[in-house]
């Protein structure tokens, strides 16, 4: 993968970019509820999909924004970038 | 041997035998090891050679040493930073000093040196402490300078005029590199002698898994039971734990590598910089080899980028200018399964039967035959020997993460 689209920026040099892992979802009630293994599940198991990914990514040397992309691990075909607020 | 060699050629090569057989894939084995890599290899091995378990198939995908164990940059040595890491890979380092006599094969270990150079004082303080806990542990590995590190490297630049100066190292004589082939295949050949099934180009498909416990596997040749299957497939570790129900705290990366023409010999020791991100040593064929940290991204794809050899090669000039002319040969990337504390994952899962021996990110092929050995002895005693122990899996559920990453990457 060369070009990445910022959804901000629009398309840039992924050197641009700093990767941030695949996306979960955090325990629900983190403070109150959320047992040991919900955290552990959050903070250290991953899927590590061979396929489509929903991964972060962080423009750091542009708008310094954090967007969700959606990638093929072994094509590297991005299908889209979004802002994680656009998705909800 | 020439003459032999000659021979051969001449008559079609009739006369020579295969280094390992192949055999029809049986019903049911009482082990079965996925992945036919230096780590499956050396476990089947030694569970044949220490433990007398013969019945015993190792399921690969590809061909033997087709992943990881073909595509590392050979780089074995025991100076790492804790207590745990140091003892475990320290045994590996003494099981490769043997491993030529042992396998009745010339693995052709060339323990020549290994520097880890110092570029800030932080870095200098690190490798202090390095060496100091090396030593308590037995290991051979002292901090040196800048004027000795002249006369152990002469073509380096260790002046103060560069940007990152080399400010010391921890000099850690054992350490050296190897031929990885010869491994793989001297255990395969090994492990074939004594009774283990090798099955090349056989996928693993799923794995069937019973009230929590392991009762076989599909491949695409078929069904075959069993009650104890061991997971050593680097890069893929996630695919086939997910198979069995299993969720691994492992990212697969691509680490890359690559090698210059050949050139005489100048570099007789192993230069390794983790500010600069790139290790480097001469090949017996005089081809210098080199690696860098992983690639930014995950990926299961094993591509080669320019912006690899890029910034691999404008670090390897600031140490060493002489080489600005000099062609690279090759370039490629294998896979890299990273986990959290840049420690590897051994032993037992929560499904009963089904054994990992992964998370061996960019430091898998110096461990292989101390993993082996100690997956085997777990096997046959189904009990976690005391040096693998801290390397659980439950280890991240018990928040006593095993954190190497100060001495097990470049990368960081």
């Amino acid at each position: 993968m060369i070009l990445l689209t910022c959804p901000n920026c629009g398309e840039r040099n992924v050197a641009e970019f700093r990767f941030g892992g695949e996306c979960k979802k955090r325990p629900a009630n983190p403070e109150e509820s959320a047992s040991d293994a919900a955290w552990v599940d959050y903070l250290y198991l991953k899927e590590n999909k061979l396929g489509m990914q929903q991964e972060w990514w962080y423009h750091r040397a542009g708008c310094g924004r954090w967007f969700i992309a959606e990638r093929h691990t072994n094509t590297q075909v991005v299908e889209k970038t979004y802002f994680w607020e656009s998705s909800q | 041997m020439s003459i032999k060699l000659l021979k051969q050629a001449l008559n079609g090569q009739k006369s020579l035998t295969p280094m390992w057989r192949q055999h029809p894939l049986k019903e049911r084995y009482d082990v079965v090891i996925i992945g036919g890599g230096i780590h499956g290899l050396a476990c089947a091995y030694y569970l044949v050679k220490n433990h007398g378990l013969t019945d015993v198939a190792v399921l690969e995908k590809r061909y033997i040493g087709a992943g990881g164990s073909g595509r590392n940059t050979t780089i074995i040595r025991s100076n790492y930073l804790t207590p745990e890491g140091i003892l475990f890979y320290d045994e590996s380092v003494k099981l490769y000093e043997e491993l030529s006599e042992a396998l009745d094969f010339n693995v052709m270990f060339s323990q020549r040196g290994h520097l880890t150079l110092a570029h800030t004082d932080a870095s200098l303080r690190t490798m202090r402490w390095r060496a100091e806990v090396n030593q308590l542990q037995g290991v051979n590995s002292i901090v040196i300078y800048p004027d000795d590190i002249k006369k152990l490297v002469p073509f380096m630049d260790v002046s103060d005029h560069l940007r990152y100066p080399v400010l010391g190292a921890l000099y850690h004589p054992p350490g050296g590199v190897i031929r990885h082939d010869a491994v793989v295949w001297g255990y395969a050949r090994g492990a074939d002698q004594r009774g283990v099934h090798l099955h090349q180009t056989t996928e693993v498909t799923g794995i069937d898994v019973e009230n929590n416990r392991v009762v076989g596997v599909q491949t695409n040749r078929g069904r075959i039971k069993t009650g104890v299957v061991l997971n050593a497939t680097a890069g893929w570790c996630s695919l086939i734990a997910a198979m069995a129900g299993v969720k691994l705290p492992v990212e697969t990366r691509p680490l890359q590598a690559s090698v210059t023409e050949p050139l005489k010999p100048f570099l007789d020791t192993v230069v390794v910089s983790g500010t600069l991100h790139f290790y480097l040593s001469q090949s017996d064929r005089g081809e210098l080899v080199m690696g860098a940290s992983v690639d930014p991204f995950t990926s299961y794809a094993q591509d080669s980028t320019l912006s690899f050899v890029e910034g691999l090669a404008a670090h390897v000039l600031e140490l060493f200018p002489s080489l600005a002319n000099v062609r690279l040969l090759r370039q490629w990337a294998g896979l890299c399964d990273m986990t959290p504390d840049y420690s590897p994952i051994m032993g037992f899962t929560p499904v009963e039967g089904f054994l990992v021996d992964v998370g061996w990110g960019t430091y898998g092929f110096k461990a292989g035959p101390v993993s082996g050995k100690r997956m085997a002895e777990l096997i046959a005693t189904n009990r976690t020997p005391d040096l693998i122990a801290p390397f659980s899996y439950d280890r991240f559920f018990q928040g006593r993460l095993v954190g190497e990453k100060g001495a097990a990457s470049v990368g960081h």
